[in-house]
C-alpha cells in the first residue's frame, strides 16, 4: 500500500469481502432470541460487568466527577457480587486525576484522544494529544479514525494515521474507533475494520461508536467487525479485540452482544482483553440485574446510582 | 473440493463450555386434549369407525393425544356437510367472509403461544420456529385472504371469481397449522366450503384450530377437519362431491393422485417435493451467504419443500465456504425442541429419521465426504445432527433425491452456465437460491433457473402476498397472492 499504488475502497472490499446487511440482521435477530437461564445468565452478567469501561466524556467533567467515577468502576455495587470494571474511560485532561486512585488496582485508566469525537484537527496536534495522555499515564487509548478521508477516498491516508497513533501510545492499547453510523454501509465498516487490524497489535481494539452520534453500537455493526476479527485471526493469527461503544444501557442489551462473541470468536474472546463495552448506565443495570438474582426481587432504584451523572 | 486451503488450521477459535447455556424450556400449557374427534358440520363427532390412532411426541416418544380415525362414511359426512354449507356460505357477502377470517387470524393470534407449544410438541419442530414463524405466518395468510373477500371482483378487471364447490384438502406434516392456513384461507375467501386432512403425525394443532372455528362462529359445515391415515386421503380424492383436490405432500402421493383424477372433472393442485439448489457466486457477502445456507437447509429440521438441498458453491470460494458453514454449524443447538435456545429439534417421525439414515449410508457407500457436528443428542426421541456431504457430484443419490432432513449436499461448479444447468438437473423446481453482489446476475440467473421461487441473497422468505408453487414435478398450481386465489375460483 505505498503512495504510488492508493488503496481504493473498491480494491479493498474485493479483497476482504462485502456485507449484505438484510442477511447481516437475520443473523443477528437470531442472537436476541437466546434465552438464558440461571447460572448462565449470572455468569453473563458477572463477565459484562466485568467488561464495562465505564465512561464519562462530557464539558462538565471535573476531578471530583473521575474520582467518583474510578471508585464506581472498583466497587460497582455494595450488595451484589459485582466484579470490578475493566476500566474508566476520560478524556486526556482527567487521567491525572485517575492516576492516584487507579495505581495498582484491576481497573485500567482509558482515555479518548486524536481530537474526539470528530478528529478534525492536524495530526500533530492529535498525536501530541496521544502523547499527553500515555505520558499521565492511561493504560488504553481510544482513538478516532479519519472518517473525512476515509469517506473522500484516501484509504492509505487514514491507515497511515492509525499506524503514526499506535506508535505514539507506545505500550499502551490502542483501540480504534470507526464511528460506525459516520461509516454507514456495512461494505465500509468492515472494510474500514480491516484497515485498522492491518496495523494493529495482538490485544489493540476496533471500536464501534464515539457514542456522540445518533446511532452507537448495534448487533449488526458489532457483528460485523467480530466476523472481521474473526476472518483477521485466520489469515494472520494476530488477536484482536472489540469494543461496542454507545447506546448498550441494559443487562439484557449486553448479554445479548456477548451471545454474538460467543457464538463467533469462542471463549478466547470472553474476557475483558478480548471485549469491552463503552457504557454508563450498563454498571448499574447489571448490578440491578445481579441483586435480582441473588434475592429474587427487583431492590429500590434508588440502591442504585441511577443519574448518570451521579457515580 | 479443490485442495487450496486459505486459512492455516493451527488457527482454531475455541468454543469450549466456559458458558454453557442452561435449559430454557418454554412452560406455557398446550392445552391438549386426551384425544380429539373429528369435526364434522361445526361438531366434534366420534367417528363412525370407532377407531383411533396414538399420536406420539417425537422429542420424546410419549403419547401426547388419541385421534381419530375418519372411515369412508365419516369422510361421507363430512362432504355432506360441506355440500349443505356451500349454497348460503358461496352467497354470503365477501366482505361477511372477511370477517369470519380476520376473526379467526385474531383468536390465532390470542392464542398464539399455546399452539406454539402444541406444534412443537405434537411436530417436534424448536419453538422458536413454532413461534416466531409457524404462527404469525399462519394468522398472516387469514388476514391477507380476508382482505381479499370483499375485492374478488377487482382480482381480475371485467371477470368475476366464482366458487369451485368443496374443495378436499391434504397437508403434509412438516408445517400443519401453516399449511392448514395455506389451504384453508385462500377456500374461504372465494366462498368455497373445505373438507382437510391433517398429516397423521400432526392432527393436534388441527383439532385446537377446529375449537378457533368454533369461537369464530364460523357456520357449521364450511370447514370440516378429518383425521387419519393414505385411506382417509384417498377417500377424499376419490370423494365425488369435491370440486377441487389440493394437495401439499410427496410427489409419489401427488402422481398417484394425479392418476385417481384423470379423466374427471375435478380440479386439483400439487405442492410436492424439492431439492432446491441454493447457487452460490464467489463474489457473494460470504458470512451472510453462510447464515442463508444455514436457514435454507436446517430450518424445520430440513423438513422443508424448498429447502436448499443441493449447494451449488463456485470452485474459487469452495474451501472458505465450507470451513466457514462448518464454523457456523457449531453454534446449532439440536435437541429438545421445547427449549427456546433449541435451533434443531426433533425429525417428525421414526419413519422418516430410518428414510434419513438410509440416505445418509448410502452417501457414505457412494464416496462423498460426511460431516456432522459433535452434539449430543436426547437418548429418547427422533434426533438427527446436522449433516454435510462435500465431494457430491450431481450422480449421487443423496444430490438427486428429496432426503427431508438436516442433510445437506455440497457441489462445485466454475462457471454461471455450469450453475444453472447443475441446478435444473432435477426432476424436481420449487425453489433456488442464489447468492452474488451482482444485481445483473440475479435477474439472469431468476430468469433461467426453473424454479417456482428464486430467492436472491436470502432463502425460505414467505409471505402471504407472494405466489408459491413449482416447476415440474414439485407440481402445479400456486398458493398465496392472486395466483393462489385463482386456483380456488371459476373465472366468469
Amino acid at each position: 500500500m505505498k503512495s504510488g499504488n492508493p488503496l481504493s475502497l473498491r480494491k479493498l472490499v474485493c479483497k476482504v469481502g462485502s456485507v449484505d446487511e438484510v442477511g447481516l440482521g437475520e443473523r443477528v435477530a437470531k442472537y436476541s432470541t437466546r434465552s438464558l437461564k440461571k447460572e448462565s445468565k449470572i455468569f453473563a452478567l458477572r463477565l459484562a460487568a466485568s467488561m464495562v469501561d465505564l465512561t464519562t466524556l462530557e464539558g462538565k467533567d471535573t476531578p471530583g466527577k473521575v474520582a467518583a467515577l474510578c471508585l464506581k468502576a472498583l466497587h460497582p455495587h455494595a450488595g451484589a457480587s459485582v466484579p470490578c470494571a475493566a476500566a474508566v474511560c476520560v478524556y486526556p485532561s482527567m487521567v491525572r486525576h485517575a492516576k492516584p486512585i487507579l495505581r495498582g488496582t484491576k481497573v485500567k485508566i482509558a482515555s479518548v484522544a486524536t481530537a474526539f469525537p470528530s478528529g478534525q484537527a492536524p495530526l500533530a496536534t492529535r498525536l501530541a494529544e496521544v502523547r499527553a495522555a500515555v505520558g499521565d499515564g492511561a493504560d488504553e487509548i481510544d482513538m478516532v479514525i479519519n472518517r473525512g478521508a476515509f469517506l473522500a477516498g484516501e484509504l492509505n491516508l487514514v491507515q497511515d494515521e492509525i499506524s503514526a497513533v499506535r506508535e505514539a501510545c507506545g505500550k499502551s492499547a490502542l483501540k480504534v474507533i470507526l464511528e460506525t453510523s459516520e461509516l454507514e454501509t456495512g461494505d465500509n465498516i468492515r472494510a474500514a475494520s480491516f484497515l485498522a487490524m492491518q496495523v494493529l497489535r495482538e490485544g489493540d481494539f476496533i471500536k464501534t461508536s464515539t457514542g456522540k452520534t445518533a446511532a452507537n453500537a448495534t448487533l449488526a455493526n458489532n457483528q460485523i467487525m467480530l466476523d472481521a476479527i474473526r476472518d483477521h485471526y485466520f489469515a494472520t493469527g494476530v488477536e484482536i479485540a472489540m469494543k461496542p461503544a454507545g447506546g448498550i444501557r441494559t443487562a439484557k442489551q449486553a448479554v445479548t452482544f456477548l451471545i454474538a462473541v460467543k457464538e463467533t470468536l469462542g471463549d478466547r474472546w470472553l474476557n475483558n482483553t478480548r471485549y469491552r463495552f463503552g457504557a454508563s448506565a450498563l454498571l448499574n443495570d447489571l448490578a440491578r440485574q445481579l441483586m435480582k438474582e441473588k434475592t429474587g426481587r427487583y431492590q429500590a432504584p434508588y440502591t442504585f446510582s441511577e443519574a448518570s451523572g451521579s457515580y | 473440493m479443490p485442495a487450496k486451503r486459505p486459512n492455516n488450521p493451527a488457527r482454531e477459535l475455541l468454543f469450549g463450555d466456559l458458558w454453557e447455556f442452561d435449559p430454557a424450556p418454554e412452560t406455557a400449557d398446550p392445552n391438549i386434549a386426551p384425544r380429539y374427534q373429528l369435526f364434522i358440520n361445526g361438531k366434534f363427532t366420534a367417528p363412525k369407525s370407532k377407531k383411533y390412532f396414538d399420536s406420539i411426541s417425537p422429542r420424546n416418544e410419549a403419547k401426547v393425544s388419541e385421534i381419530a380415525h375418519a372411515g369412508d362414511s365419516d369422510v361421507n359426512a363430512a362432504f355432506e356437510a360441506a355440500t349443505a354449507a356451500f349454497p348460503k356460505w358461496s352467497k354470503t357477502p365477501g366482505a361477511e367472509r372477511g370477517k369470519y377470517l380476520y376473526r379467526i387470524a385474531r383468536l390465532l393470534q390470542d392464542r398464539a403461544r399455546e399452539f406454539a407449544v402444541a406444534e412443537t410438541i405434537d411436530g417436534g419442530k424448536p419453538i422458536r420456529e413454532s413461534r416466531d414463524f409457524d404462527l404469525p405466518m399462519s394468522a398472516a395468510h387469514f388476514f391477507y385472504h380476508a382482505g381479499w373477500a370483499d375485492k374478488l371482483d377487482c382480482a381480475m378487471p371485467g371477470r368475476r371469481l366464482e366458487p369451485l364447490g368443496v374443495a378436499g384438502q391434504i397437508i403434509p406434516w412438516n408445517f400443519p397449522l401453516l399449511m392448514m392456513a395455506w389451504k384453508i384461507a385462500p377456500a374461504l375467501a372465494t366462498g368455497n366450503t373445505v373438507v382437510i386432512k391433517p398429516a397423521e403425525t400432526t392432527s393436534v394443532t388441527a383439532m385446537k384450530f377446529a375449537s378457533i372455528l368454533q369461537d369464530a362462529a364460523l357456520p357449521p359445515g364450511v370447514v370440516n377437519i378429518v383425521t387419519g391415515a393414505r385411506e382417509t386421503g384417498a377417500a377424499i380424492v376419490g370423494h365425488p362431491a369435491a370440486a377441487k383436490i389440493a394437495f401439499t405432500g410427496s410427489t409419489a402421493v401427488g402422481k398417484w393422485i394425479q392418476r385417481e383424477l384423470a379423466g374427471s372433472d375435478k380440479r386439483l393442485t400439487l405442492e410436492l417435493g424439492g431439492k432446491a439448489a441454493n447457487i452460490v457466486f464467489e463474489d457473494a457477502p460470504i458470512d451472510q451467504a453462510v447464515e442463508g445456507i444455514v436457514n435454507g437447509i436446517f430450518f424445520n429440521q430440513g423438513h422443508v419443500c424448498c429447502a436448499g438441498a443441493r449447494l451449488l458453491v463456485q470452485e474459487s470460494i469452495a474451501s472458505e465456504i465450507l470451513h466457514k458453514l462448518k464454523l457456523r454449524m457449531r453454534h446449532l443447538r439440536v435437541g429438545d425442541p421445547l427449549d427456546k435456545n433449541t435451533d434443531i429439534g426433533a425429525i417428525n417421525s421414526l419413519a422418516q429419521l430410518q428414510k434419513i439414515r438410509d440416505l445418509v449410508q448410502g452417501g457414505i457407500r457412494q464416496g462423498a465426504e460426511i460431516f456432522q457436528t459433535e452434539c449430543r443428542l436426547p437418548k429418547k426421541g427422533f434426533y438427527f445432527a446436522p449433516t454435510l456431504f462435500s465431494g457430491v457430484s450431481s450422480s449421487h443419490r443423496i444430490a438427486q433425491e428429496e432426503i427431508f432432513g438436516p442433510v445437506l449436499s455440497i457441489l462445485t461448479f466454475r462457471t454461471p452456465e455450469e450453475a444453472i444447468e447443475k441446478a435444473n438437473n432435477t426432476p424436481y423446481g420449487l425453489s433456488a437460491g442464489v447468492w452474488t453482489d451482482k444485481g445483473s446476475r440475479i435477474l439472469k440467473m431468476s430468469a433461467e433457473l426453473k424454479a417456482g421461487v428464486v430467492w436472491a441473497n436470502t432463502y425460505n422468505k414467505f409471505d402471504p402476498a407472494s405466489p408459491f408453487g413449482g416447476f415440474k414435478e414439485s407440481g402445479f398450481g400456486r398458493e398465496g397472492g392472486k395466483q393462489g386465489l385463482l386456483d380456488y375460483a371459476k373465472l366468469a
